[in-house]
């Protein structure tokens, strides 16, 4: 496979922290159906000894083509451990050089959505927790939410010239 | 040491192998009879005849005259020259053109750029096989109409269109009448005065012959400019100088086609469906796409629930088995084949589809490991997918 780099591949066929958290302290989730990427991300929380608050364990579900998955699988393993803060370090570029080699154009969206559902979950803990949340998570949020209704727009118009189509 | 994998080829919809016998016939025609087929000398002289009996064995598969072949280099400059060819030269008569929404890219997008060029493209529904209605044809003929084009066959769910009955209609109301037989010609029987055909636009790529070759039948007496103007080679109607080599292979293809045609197709046929059946039974929220008896001998093409189809031909590719997908994931739109979304899926039931495409090298052990690997890797990524 030419096409994709030796990481990509072991995470795909082997994706590490995949599944789920019961009783998660977050849950996020990026992307949609109708592009045919879904990212969702569980997180449990705790904090240590400095009152950081530590991602102690971390699954992801990915329903997408293998970049897709292999940036989820990336992701886990770099955030495990690391505090929240830490965590929401990470770009987009850091998960690309990561997974070792440039990737097509299209498929950038997916390191994209990746860490979109892991600020997500994050979001969804502070939430749970009624912890403030900081500008910048507050401004991704929005941002996240506003992509997802342009495309639930774009599939209803799909399913409105579906069902004058079908009628 | 890893065990060293099996490969298995069922992308025979996308390319074919070159048949050994093929690349034999051509192999003469690159260094040793190279000529170019105008010259008067007896290197153009032996080009130049080769060239013709290749025009009369391509004729004889599709029951045509050997000057109604015109080649090309590949189906999408046929159906190139038979759309924007025939609009031009028939302005006068009318500026619409009827095709189906199932149409390969290459007719969509003609027909898009003819649009801004002022004519007028209906665009025909199909049903849930992809079939297009005869009389649905007949309905969206009007007084300004100068050409329909129906695909013969479609490249990705497969399904056979009922080609004869629309050309019949066509000649009935004197509408010139095309079909893009990429997928069909060399594996079913065609002939172009019994199904009422005026242009076909056939590929030697897809049946065993080389890439660069195509060829447009063009029956006489049809109104056609060309596209490429220079020396006047193929009739006018298509200069270049001419891929001698490469019409030798088609050539031979279509002989081999004509011997072994009929009994390769019970035999595809025999093995898709025991490939179709097999994934159907073995993968829960399976489901075929196109139409389970009107398709190609070759074609199987599915969608998955809750998986998605780059991710399922990676898979397949890691474990030894090459196929394709409708999905959006492996193209630059990131929207799902069109093909798929006419034939009524929802884009992400599209975005879990599959085709495996079968050819003269497909075994019965090769479907059985198929149907072995396949519901194991659904199985493995339906493990981790969010949408159950």
């Amino acid at each position: 496979m030419p096409i994709y780099s030796k990481t990509i591949i072991e995470h795909f066929k082997k994706p590490r922290n995949a599944g789920k958290i019961k009783n998660a302290s977050g849950i996020g989730e990026a992307g949609n159906i109708l592009c045919g990427d879904v990212m969702k991300i569980y997180l449990k929380i705790e904090k240590n000894k400095k009152g950081e608050e530590i991602i102690k364990d971390i699954k992801f579900e990915t329903l997408g083509c293998i970049v897709a998955i292999a940036n989820t699988s990336l992701l886990t393993t770099m955030v495990k451990g690391k505090t929240i803060k830490e965590a929401l370090k990470i770009k987009k570029e850091d998960l690309i050089k990561e997974l070792g080699q440039p990737l097509p154009p299209f498929k950038i969206h997916c390191s994209v959505l990746a860490l979109d559902a892991l600020k997500e979950a994050i979001y969804d803990y502070y939430q749970r927790k009624k912890i403030k949340i900081p500008e910048d998570l507050e401004k991704e949020h929005q941002r996240i939410v506003k992509t997802k209704e342009e495309i639930e727009k774009k599939y209803k118009e799909f399913r409105d010239l579906e069902r004058e189509v079908l009628e | 040491m890893p065990k060293k994998i099996k490969r298995i080829y069922l992308d025979y919809a996308a390319t074919t192998p070159v048949d050994p016998r093929v690349l034999n016939a051509m192999e003469p025609y690159f260094s040793e009879k190279f000529g170019n087929t105008m010259s008067l000398h007896s290197f153009g002289q032996e080009a130049k005849t080769a060239l013709e009996e290749s025009r009369e064995i391509v004729a004889d598969l599709m029951g045509a005259k050997p000057r109604e072949v015109i080649f090309t280099s590949s189906a999408t400059e046929s159906n190139n020259l038979a759309l924007k060819g025939v609009a031009f030269a028939n302005r006068k008569k009318g500026n619409h053109i009827i095709i189906s929404s199932i149409e390969h890219s290459c007719i969509m997008e003609s027909t898009k750029w003819l649009e801004g060029q002022g004519f007028e493209i209906t665009r025909l529904k199909v049903d849930k096989y992809g079939l297009v209605d005869p009389e649905d044809v007949k309905k969206a003929i009007k007084k300004e109409t100068i050409l329909v084009s129906i695909i013969h066959a479609s490249n990705e769910i497969g399904t056979i269109e009922p080609i004869e009955e629309i050309g019949k209609i066509c000649k009935e109301r004197g509408v010139y009448f095309h079909t893009d037989a990429a997928q069909t010609f060399g594996k079913t029987p065609i002939n172009v005065n019994k199904m009422n055909i005026d242009l076909m636009t056939v590929s030697a790529h897809k049946m065993y012959g080389p890439k660069g070759v195509g060829a447009l039948f063009v029956r006489e007496g049809v109104k056609i400019e060309p596209i490429l103007h220079g020396g006047g080679h193929e009739m006018g109607l298509r200069s270049s100088t001419v891929n001698v080599a490469g019409i030798i292979g088609f050539a031979e293809a279509c002989k081999i086609a004509k011997k072994e045609m009929e009994k390769e197709a019970k035999r595809l046929t025999k093995l898709r469906d025991k490939l179709i059946k097999g994934v159907l039974e073995k993968i829960p929220g399976s489901h075929l796409n196109g139409h389970p008896t009107k398709r190609l001998p070759n074609n199987a093409n599915f969608w998955f629930e809750g998986v998605e189809g780059e991710s399922i031909v990676i898979q397949l590719d890691l474990l030894g088995i090459a196929a394709s997908t409708g999905s959006a994931c492996s193209s630059e739109k990131l929207e799902p084949s069109h093909v798929l979304l006419a034939i009524g899926l929802r884009p992400e039931q599209a975005h879990g589809s599959l085709r495996l495409s079968l050819g003269r090298w497909t075994k019965e052990r090769d479907i059985n490991y198929v149907l072995k690997v396949l519901p194991k890797v659904i199985e493995r990524l339906r493990k981790f997918s969010p949408i159950k």
